[in-house]
């Protein structure tokens, strides 16, 4: 039996191994390959721009992995040894959690860009011809308004939403205090907090609610993909601002491939499936889906940031979300265990 | 509710069976395949080399793939304490999700217990066309990936629901979610054991004077049972973990149609393990409680039989 066993243990490690083995594939020759891991909203758009970048010197001979997924998920997934050249998020969080382990450098957000490779707004997505008539943030706590959000608790970039709705009250003069009510009242007419914004889309569209708390781009692209929806961007808005960052053991070409993203032909891609440039001087034209072609991103006539309104992602995230005292995660549960 | 509740709900005697007339009675099939794991080996062999081999793979395999995993689970949420447990599963928003996955999930494994031995029996006793069919697509459950089942709850019983139901966002969503889920464990557990049953026993009964009742719930029952208590508890299991196929139907309202499974996912977004792991541990440990006491249920009316 004792020889049997040997035989078996034997047996196991060795197909452990093969199967390790078989994870270790590396590529060889002159052809580099860059691994990008991201959220998943902005594939498209980093498909098209490597493939601009191919057609350029610095881009030729390069080729691509990528996973893209939930940002959170995708950022936990890189701290636990997804191997990754370049990571693209939904929140600077992301980005942060990366340089706490020592993945990232500290200066990733340094540059002229701050770190930020692509941005959008947050919009009211509302039935075609907008039947509710909703136009300001305060139509959206009239009585009987139905609103569609995702879960800032589960979904880090719905943080979006809920930020700017308590943005824009502090930016017309109001206390913290009537930001928190406001807040509490646009809550109270949420009839479905789905966990993702791919998610409160496709509730949305499924005939959920009136209106849906929704960013430029994702709607952007919901009506090049032929949904029916029409949207508003509000007076006071704010900015959603997405970061990537080369990671510090990553190839040479990624610097490059970061440095492509940022030029106006990269911003171009972005724009095309309708992301704001982060940059001036980037062509808008001809651009799909957008309310106006020949002025795709209309200027809100006030428009909040992170940076200005709110200090930064780490003070915004522990005052607003943080699981037991955040001021907003209190609000959507008190609005659930009220009614 | 309990799980007392459920397992005293009889399946209905719906279709007769029809016995082939003229084989000689034979006293009822002893075995009941589909029991529960543990005690199953009462009175077995001495082990000998090649079982002991056996036992060491499956051992090992076991180990891998649940028993270090679990473990790990539970080292995490003990982390951070016994109070930091606390404070995770008691949290207000929490606690309300975890209650109505329970309940819910204890609720859909009575309702699955009754339509699941029903179904079973349709497709074993009865002849149809279109049985072959049905039979393939009861799978289907198991087969679609979740979030597509969702897809199809929402735009079936969503706002624009065809058939003009509306219950998007409200509670009977998640009850629905569950049911979609869990539908195939009785049905799949409770067949075999029931085409395999030997129909000369009911015939002796039914000779000696017993009604269709009498038979079902003397005879067909007791066969039956460790069968669908096993399927009883994977449908309790899987509703109690269920994600993918309600989160769109149900609207993740917090203490209203939010499942446990989303709290989990949101202390994980907050990069808090140990708040996962302690709800996780939590809807483990009431995994365990209902499946030992589907089990000791089910051999008390075994024995009762």
């Amino acid at each position: 039996m004792n020889r049997r066993t040997r035989t078996m243990a034997a047996l196991a490690v060795t197909l452990g191994l093969a199967l390790s083995a078989c994870t270790g594939g590396t590529s060889s020759g002159d052809v580099v390959t860059l691994h990008i891991v991201g959220f998943a909203v902005p594939e498209a758009a980093n498909k098209a721009i490597a493939e601009e970048w191919a057609k350029t010197e610095a881009g030729r001979n390069v080729q691509f992995r990528t996973s893209y997924g939930a940002s959170g998920d995708q950022s936990r997934a890189v701290v636990n040894g997804l191997k990754a050249d370049y990571v693209h998020f939904s929140v600077a969080s992301d980005v942060t959690r990366l340089v706490d382990a020592g993945l990232v450098a500290e200066t990733w957000d340094d540059g002229p860009t701050k770190g930020i490779v692509s941005s959008s707004v947050v919009v009211f997505a509302v039935r075609p011809g907008n039947p509710r008539n909703i136009q300001t943030w305060d139509d959206l706590i009239r009585p009987g308004i139905e609103i569609v959000t995702p879960n800032p608790a589960s979904s880090g970039a719905a943080r979006w939403n809920a930020l700017a709705a308590w943005g824009q009250v502090i930016k017309a003069g109001g206390t913290e205090e009537e930001a928190r009510q406001y807040v509490e009242k646009l809550f109270d007419n949420v009839v479905s907090l789905p966990s993702s914004g791919r998610d409160a889309t496709t509730s949305f569209l499924s005939g959920t609610g009136d209106v849906l708390l929704a960013y430029e781009n994702e709607v952007i692209l919901a009506t090049q993909n032929g949904a029916e929806l029409d949207w508003v961007v509000p007076e006071t808005t704010l900015l959603i601002e997405n970061p990537g960052a080369v990671l510090i053991d990553a190839h040479p070409k990624a610097q490059e491939w970061l440095d492509f993203v940022l030029s106006p032909a990269g911003q171009r891609q972005f724009a095309l499936k309708g992301f704001r440039p982060v940059i001036d001087g980037v062509d808008t034209s001809g651009i799909e889906g957008v309310k106006d072609p020949n002025n795709p991103f209309p200027a809100p006539k006030h428009l909040l940031t992170v940076e200005e309104d709110f200090e930064s992602w780490s003070a915004l995230s522990s005052k607003f979300f943080d699981e037991n005292t955040g001021i907003i995660v209190k609000i959507i549960a008190e609005s659930g265990l009220s009614t | 509710m309990t799980a007392e509740t459920f397992a005293h709900r009889h399946p209905p005697a719906g279709s007769t069976p029809h016995p082939p007339a003229g084989s000689a009675p034979r006293p009822p099939a002893g075995a009941e395949p589909g029991g529960l794991a543990w005690g199953s080996q009462e009175g077995g062999l001495p082990l000998t080399p090649a079982s002991g081999l056996g036992l060491g793979v499956a051992m090992l395999w076991f180990s891998l793939l649940v028993l270090i995993p679990l473990t790990a689970v539970m080292v995490t949420a003990s982390e951070q304490g016994w109070s930091g447990f606390w404070r995770a599963v008691t949290n207000e928003q929490t606690a309300a999700a975890i209650r109505l996955t329970v309940a819910t999930a204890l609720l859909v494994t009575a309702v699955n217990v009754v339509m699941g031995t029903a179904i079973a029996w349709v497709l074993v006793r009865d002849r149809f066309p279109g049985k072959r069919v049905l039979e393939l697509l009861i799978d289907i459950p198991f087969a679609l990936p979740t979030i597509v089942a969702g897809l199809v709850l929402l735009s079936l019983y969503g706002p624009q629901s065809p058939i003009g139901i509306n219950i998007a966002n409200t509670r009977p969503a998640v009850f629905l979610a569950f049911l979609f889920v869990t539908l195939p464990f009785v049905v799949r557990s409770v067949q075999p054991v029931l085409s395999e049953l030997d129909r000369e026993a009911e015939e002796a009964a039914a000779s000696l004077g017993a009604g269709r009742f009498t038979v079902f719930r003397r005879i067909i029952l007791p066969s039956l049972t460790p069968a669908i208590a096993a399927g009883a508890a994977l449908s309790f299991a899987r509703g109690v973990s269920e994600y993918g196929s309600l989160v769109l139907l149900s609207g993740n309202l917090p203490g209203k149609t939010e499942v446990a499974s989303v709290r989990i996912l949101s202390s994980i977004e907050n990069d808090n393990l140990g708040g996962a792991a302690a709800i996780a541990t939590l809807l483990l440990a009431i995994s365990l409680v209902v499946i030992v006491a589907v089990d000791l249920l089910q051999r008390k009316l075994v024995r009762r039989g």
